[in-house]
């Protein structure tokens, strides 16, 4: 008797490790795959700390349908290779929805994974080729290239007035992602690239990058790398005394590039497609939360990673079940708006191919602060 | 030759610094047959002593003082008893393999308890420029370079012209017959770790200007010292010097004038024709295993 009670037992401990494990404890296992530690230790982390943000916020108003959100935080160590060994983890403990990485490189890997799984990636990814595979569970959090470049296009032929530019990229998925569309763009307004220089992740001496930009003599530079390399590539540029307009993304713009280059970031400008600085109070809300729990001001990723769980609450009491496939196809053209859910902080709309659509900011280094000058309307994709 | 005297200038002072990290890869190498695989991070950690004193009211100076001292005690006496002497009795690979992992442990330690994000580092000096024939040359680069030099002169007079210097060559060069003679050679061992950890915290406060203070420093700084010992030669202190002022300088060179996006792949094609070419390093002696 003794014997089959515990093999009992034994079979409902079982039954109960690797069922669902949404049903169990009114919990919903939502993992995320971020960079904790490597190259890629800021995004990670900010990433996690606006999840955490939003996770603590649900699960204190009682969580999503009524389950807390259970969400380990893995690190990925920036390395794809790493996080495609977790996200193997990860799905083999049946997740609802799995959150990140950032990493373009590590998206990349990871995302054949999930599709198989069928359950939905959100990630933080920007390269152009994430949603550009047909992967129906894939969702972004911010833009891809593809959409940012053509802003920034614009803005170097009719706000600069530019016929050459000189492009300054990092030499990975993400970097090599936005030199491609951003030369492909410049190619399509006639702007001619006259140097195309590459650099490395975790670069710490742009002497002799700067020493070829500033031979090439363009009418406007463009820098695409992550923010510590831009933030020393500025330092460099205002060392050798560039004059042509630096331009770039939120990787050059954002305010831990302007602490850390100083007063090199002056006059900076460029295309932010999220900000703490945007003129939107629910963002400046947010940023002031943030900012006061975690004691650093989060850039565009803590937005993503806060955004990212509303996100998946939103679609989630919409479908009214715990429904991975069922996520997957309402979110495709979805559209929330801050009526909707206020948390989401601001409209967006996710098309067929993941890709996600906003307002974004032109905006530019002024005082030491980031100042948005101009806001960009949504693109309008369906 | 404007564009190559500002290549030139800065990749000296990186080439300096490089320098002061490789000397204390050969300084440790020839005292214990040390391999530190942690001497990158060891360059990382000093940087945060200084911005924590600060942080606690220190002026600059003081933080300065205060993190080579935190230094000499962590990264030289406390390394040296902890995980030195334990290892080393069981061979070097051992030792390797635990550097290895005091470098992860401090890398990840940095990141927890200060953070992941790139701190500013206040520079030694204003950061004004020079020009020169049309070259633009920061002070900033001027003055790492002048720190660095009169770091390896005082290194130089104390092993060279001193008493204490005359044994710790004689503990490098036959620790046997040195203790016949009656050199202290484990205290000369221990103060070679000291010496290599006020070397690290020099560099630390040089390069972190320039590098801004992140736990990640230490991969790049490592290899780099790494390499530069071994091009120069393991064995001898001038050739770790020589070797990181060669790697600095064409680092630069070759990135602006060859390719940028082949610069990481350089220093190894150096190292390979330099092992190729002469095995022992450019400077280095040759060791003969003997039974």
């Amino acid at each position: 008797m003794l014997r089959l009670g515990l093999c009992s037992l034994a079979v409902v401990a079982t039954v109960g490790l690797t069922g669902p494990s949404f049903a169990q404890d009114k919990t919903v296992y939502m993992p995320a795959l971020l960079e904790l530690s490597g190259a890629g230790a800021v995004s990670g982390t900010n990433f996690r700390d606006g999840m955490l943000m939003a996770i603590d916020e649900i699960n204190a108003k009682g969580g999503i349908l009524g389950h807390k959100i259970n969400t380990p935080v893995i690190d990925t160590q920036s390395d794809a290779g790493v996080s495609r060994g977790q996200m193997q983890k990860v799905l083999d403990n049946n997740p609802y929805i799995v959150f990140g990485p950032v990493f373009s490189g590590s998206v990349l890997v990871d995302m054949l994974l999930t599709q198989q799984a069928e359950i939905p990636e959100i990630v933080g990814g920007e390269a152009a080729a994430i949603t550009q595979k047909g992967d129906p569970y894939v969702f972004r959090t911010s833009f891809g290239q593809q959409f940012s470049m053509p802003k920034i296009a614009n803005y170097i032929r009719d706000g600069v007035k530019a016929k050459t530019v000189a492009v300054l990229w990092v030499n990975n998925d993400f970097g090599k992602g936005g030199r491609d569309n951003f030369v492909k763009e410049m190619q399509s307004r006639n702007i001619k690239v006259v140097a195309d220089v590459s650099t490395e992740s975790g670069q710490t001496d742009f002497s002799a990058d700067v020493v070829k930009i500033k031979a090439a003599n363009a009418d406007a530079i463009f820098v695409y790398t992550n923010e510590e390399e831009s933030a020393r590539f500025l330092k460099e540029a205002k060392k050798q005394g560039i004059k042509a307009p630096l331009i770039g993304e939120t990787t050059l713009l954002g305010q831990k590039v302007i602490d850390l280059a100083g007063g090199a970031a002056e006059g900076v400008k460029g295309h932010v497609g999220l900000t703490v600085d945007a003129p939107i109070p629910a963002v400046q809300e947010f940023a002031a939360k943030f900012k006061k729990r975690f004691n650093y001001v989060c850039d565009h990723n803590g937005i993503k990673g806060y955004t990212a769980v509303y996100f998946v609450k939103y679609v989630t009491e919409k479908i009214g079940k715990f429904d991975s496939k069922a996520f997957a196809k309402t979110a495709h053209g979805l559209t929330i708006t801050p009526k909707d859910e206020p948390n989401i902080l601001m409209e967006a709309t996710w098309d067929k191919n993941g890709d996600i659509d906003r307002e974004s900011f032109l905006g530019q280094v002024v005082d030491g602060k980031q100042k948005i000058v101009e806001t960009l309307p949504k693109l309008g994709i369906k | 030759m404007a564009s190559f005297i500002q290549l030139l200038v800065s990749g000296l002072a990186t080439g300096a610094i490089y320098a002061l990290i490789a000397v204390g890869f050969t300084l440790l190498w020839q005292t214990s047959q040390t391999i530190n695989f942690a001497q990158g991070e060891f360059v990382m950690l000093p940087a945060f002593f200084v911005l924590a004193a600060m942080n606690f009211g220190a002026p600059f100076w003081l933080a300065i003082l205060i993190s080579i001292t935190l230094s000499v005690v962590i990264l030289g006496l406390v390394f040296k008893l902890i995980i030195v002497d334990p290892m080393l009795k069981h061979g070097v690979l051992p030792l390797v393999i635990s550097t290895i992992a005091l470098s992860l442990f401090l890398k990840e330690s940095a990141k927890d308890f200060y953070s992941s994000q790139a701190q500013p580092f206040p520079a030694l000096v204003p950061s004004i420029d020079l020009h020169v024939f049309g070259a633009v040359v920061s002070v900033q680069s001027l003055a790492v370079l002048a720190v660095a030099i009169a770091t390896v002169i005082a290194l130089h007079l104390l092993l060279n012209h001193t008493r204490l210097g005359r044994m710790m060559q004689a503990t490098a060069q036959n620790p046997t017959l040195a203790r016949i003679l009656g050199v202290p050679v484990r205290r000369m061992v221990l103060y070679t770790f000291l010496i290599n950890a006020v070397l690290v915290a020099i560099a630390s406060v040089l390069i972190s200007p320039i590098y801004l203070a992140k736990f990640t420093n230490g991969e790049t700084l490592g290899i780099a010292a790494f390499l530069a010992a071994i091009i120069g030669g393991f064995n001898q202190v001038r050739g770790a010097i020589l070797g990181g002022v060669i790697l600095g300088v064409l680092d630069n060179l070759s990135a602006a004038y060859l390719s940028s996006q082949y610069r990481a792949a350089f220093p190894l094609i150096i190292l390979i024709v330099v092992i190729l070419w002469r095995p022992q390093g450019l400077l280095g002696r040759l060791e003969e295993r003997t039974v």
